[in-house]
Formats: structure tokens, sequence, C-alpha cells
């Protein structure tokens, strides 16, 4: 399953430029600007209405958009070639409660394509093998949210978009399903874009996006984010931040270039 | 599209309908109760032989329209839709998906109240009895392929249910079933000649009384499948990959 992007490090697996999202006579997503690396595990830190549903939504081409382009794996958001490279998971666990997990990771291997070995593989993965054949419907919420998380790792995708898997789980569960992550990307080469609102999840990213009102307050790794802000954690300094762009303080200008990782855009 | 995601899909919509075993003994046990109690409530008069073919098409229509404006407003709104619609499914592999599922689900349907409305309340058939099933199994198509373009408009399933008295019941009241279409006012005349449930009632009445009906029911049975193309054609429509 390794796939062939140990180069990737260097590439953008996701580039969103000017991007503008319109949803209820609100722009969600004003004007944004974000690349997202191969090959790592990126988080998308924010308060809730935040725009980082939006914004995963339009990178997996759901998203009805206004302008802008989002260019995921060097073809536009939503081309029918990405449909079984890239991988999204929902907020609320999108599978059908009716069935077992099995049937529902066996019906998403048929419409992916993907080989039948596959799905014992993403049951193994999320730790469900106890509760294959269970219902979905009788199943606990956290048990239900992993299901949803293996339905798209069954198709073996090279990009992986997953809003807030980790809601509502406990303490133990959360740093198993961080600990794939890190392997998905690490080992595997395959790109994370996951989302939480949970600050002390931002340890486990090797990168942060923070996102407010729909503007990138910061794009860096967290040592880089403690650095500049002074802050303790990343909570502390995502607050200071937030305060400063209340305060009208410019807070472009997401990463300091000396120290970002290497990509291909230009981001002042 | 692709057949082995229609297929697939096909499988797993029966897999979903097979749990629920509740809606499988009522889609089959329903008709033939109300066919059981019509043919009781006019026992001893020619009426059931008038009316009881023409009513073993108008009940899969009804039931599957339900179902399906039901099961596919459940996809919409669980999540599994919009999920689908990132991955290589195309909208035809979804909606042949359903359309072949609760077409097997029909045929059932289908023989079991055909069967008991012959046999059990002695329905009085001039033409073949196949052929009754064959214009049941259409209308059950007709029923699923107007459910799933329903569920496009509707956004809670009080709507979806909703729209089984307003897209429904005008059929059925104009179909010919209460008052001959010829007898109509000419208006409501020309307006059931556009409503594809009349060309089923029509074909269901002239298998009923002529020994030799293929001829009369092929051009019927061609406009019902014509609607059921057209309406699985516009439903695909309002099956969005990008929303608002």
């Amino acid at each position: 399953m390794m796939k062939s992007q140990q180069e990737g490090a260097a590439t953008d697996a996701i580039v969103v430029e000017h991007l503008v999202v319109r949803r209820g006579g609100r722009d969600v997503l004003p004007d944004l600007r974000v690349t997202v690396p191969a090959g790592q595990v990126v988080g998308l830190l924010g308060p809730s209405g935040g725009g980082k549903s939006t914004l995963m939504r339009a990178i997996v081409g759901v998203q009805q958009v206004e302008s802008g382009t989002v260019t995921v794996l060097d073809l536009p958001a939503g081309h029918p070639d990405l449909r079984h490279r890239v991988g999204y998971v929902t907020q609320s666990p999108s599978i059908y409660a009716d069935l077992s997990v099995r049937h529902n990771l066996t019906y998403f291997a048929q419409v992916l394509g993907a080989p039948r070995d596959a799905v014992d593989r993403a049951i193994d993965a999320v730790d469900l093998a106890s509760h294959a054949d269970a219902t979905v419907a009788t199943l606990s919420g956290g048990q239900r949210s992993r299901a949803s998380l293996a339905a798209a790792l069954v198709g073996d995708p090279e990009v992986l978009v997953l809003d807030e898997p980790t809601v509502g789980l406990d303490p133990v569960l959360r740093r198993d399903l961080w600990s794939l992550f890190r392997r998905l990307a690490h080992d595997e080469g395959r790109t994370l874009l996951v989302s939480s609102h949970v600050m002390d999840e931002a340890t486990r990213c090797d990168r942060l996006l923070l996102l407010r009102e729909g503007e990138i307050l910061s794009d860096s790794t967290l040592p880089e984010l403690l650095e500049r802000t002074g802050a303790p954690d990343a909570e502390q300094a995502f607050l200071h931040l937030v305060d400063r762009a209340a305060a009208g303080a410019p807070t472009s200008a997401p990463t300091s270039p000396s120290t970002s990782a290497p990509t291909t855009g230009d981001r002042s | 599209m692709n057949p082995r995601i229609t297929l697939a899909t096909a499988a797993r919509i029966l897999r979903q309908l097979r749990a629920d075993h509740r809606t499988i003994a009522m889609m089959l046990v329903v008709p033939c109760v109300l066919l059981g109690l019509l043919a009781w409530i006019f026992d001893g008069t020619p009426v059931f032989d008038r009316i009881g073919a023409a009513l073993l098409g108008v009940f899969p229509f009804v039931v599957m329209f339900i179902v399906t404006s039901v099961a596919t407003l459940r996809e919409r709104t669980s999540g599994t839709l919009e999920r689908l619609l990132t991955t290589p499914l195309g909208k035809g592999d979804f909606m042949l998906g359903y359309a072949l599922a609760f077409g097997l689900m029909a045929v059932i349907q289908a023989l079991v109240a055909t069967g008991f409305a012959v046999w059990v309340c002695d329905l009085d058939v001039a033409g073949p009895t196949w052929l009754l099933v064959v214009i049941a199994v259409c209308d059950a198509l007709l029923g699923t392929a107007l459910g799933l373009l329903v569920s496009g408009f509707a956004s809670t399933e009080f709507q979806a249910v909703q729209f089984m008295p307003a897209l429904v019941l005008p059929q059925f009241l104009l179909c010919g079933l209460l008052v001959p279409r010829d007898a109509l006012p000419s208006i409501l005349s020309t307006v059931s000649d556009y409503l594809p449930l009349s060309y089923a009632v029509d074909a269901m009445r002239t298998i009923a009384s002529v020994p030799e009906p293929l001829g009369d029911v092929t051009s019927d049975i061609g406009v019902i499948v014509g609607a059921i193309a057209l309406a699985l054609a516009l439903g695909s429509l309002t099956l969005r990959r990008r929303t608002p």
C-alpha cells in the first residue's frame, strides 16, 4: 500500500487560491489561499462556524464555489479522476445505519473498485474487527464515526479529508486514531487534512492551519506557531492570534518563510 | 455509469430492505388485504371484475412511490448520497440501482397480489394473467421513478410523504377508475391523456375484458416505459455533485 510519493514532501497535494464561497448570503470564505503539502498530517483548527467544513467540501468538490481555484493532486477539485483518489469523511457518520459495518464497507469497496481484502484491512485499521458484523444502528457514536472513516479508507485514497473524525471519542481512541493518521501519512505517503476544534490535537499534526471567520490566521508547524506568538500551547496561541485579529493588527503573512516547510506556492 | 456499481447499489438497497421485515411484509400483504376487502364489499356484483384489475396496477404504483421517495430522502439527509457523489458512482448508477432493487420487489409484489386477486378473490380476467403482472411491474417502476424524482424536491420526510396525495391522488381521480376518461369534462379528459397512470389503468382494463389484448396493450406499455425513462432522467438532474 506504499504510495509513490516519498518525494512528495516538496510538492503540494492541495492548492487553494482566491477561494470565495458564499452560503446563505454570507461570504463563508471571503478570499482563501492555502496549500497542503503532500505526505503530511495537516490539522485544520478553529472554532465551529469558521469555514472548516466549507473548505473541506470545496476540496472534495461538493461545494458550490463563487470563484477561485481548488487544485487537488494537480487536478481541479471534483475532477472525475479524483473520485477514487480522494477520500472524504463528513462530520456526522455517513454510512447506512441498517447495514452491518462489513456490508457497508463491502458496498463502498465495490463502488470504489477496491479489492475484497480491503474491507478487512479497513476494519482492522479502525479497530472494529469485534463489531464487524454488528448493525451500524446498534453501535456507539464513536464506533459509528470509525466505521464511517473505514468506508473512506477502503478505497485506498491518496488524499484523505476528515471532518472532525475524533469528535466525541474517548482519549484512548483519539490517541489511536491520531497514530493511525500519522501512519497513513508518514508510512504510506498519504496526505491528510484533518479538522478539529480541539486545540490539544494540534500536537499530533505536522502542520497547523488556524481558520477563523473564513480567514487563515496561521499556517505553520506547532513549534513555529508557539515561537511566533510566545504562547505556551496551541490554544493560547490561537487566542493570541484571534485577539490580534480583532484588534486589527495584520495577521496575514501566515507563515514565517524562513522556517516553513518547502512548498511551491508563494504565500505572502 | 458502470454496471458493477449499478448492481452493487441495487444489491445494497435490497440488503437494507431485507433487514426491514415489517416493510417487506406490508408491501406484500397490504395490497392483498385491500383487494380482498374490495372483493368482499362488491360481493355478488360485477363491480370487482370491472375495477379489480385496474387496482392491481394502482397499488404497486402507490406503494413504490412512497417507499422510494422516503428511501431516497434518507440517503440525502444521512449524508450517504453526498459521500457517494464524491466516489466514482454515477448518477445513473444510483437511479438504476434503485429502479432495479425496487423493480425486483415489484415483481414479487405483483405476483403475490395478482395471484391473490385471481385465485382467492376470483377476479375474472379475459386476457392472460401474466400480462397483468407485467403491467403491475411497469406501474411499480413508474412509482419508483416518480418517487426518485420528487424526493429531490422534498427536504423532510413530512414533505416526501405529502407528495403522495399531491402527485398520486390526482392521477388516481383522473385515471378512469371512478369515471371513464372519455366521460370526463373535456379539459380533465385532456389532462388525463398526459398522466401515465391513465395508460396503466387502460391497459389493465383491456387485459380484463379482451381475450387477445397484447396488440392493444403494447402502446400503453410504451407510454408507461417512456414516462419511467423521463422521470429517471429528470430525477438524475436533481442529484447534484456540488451543492450550496
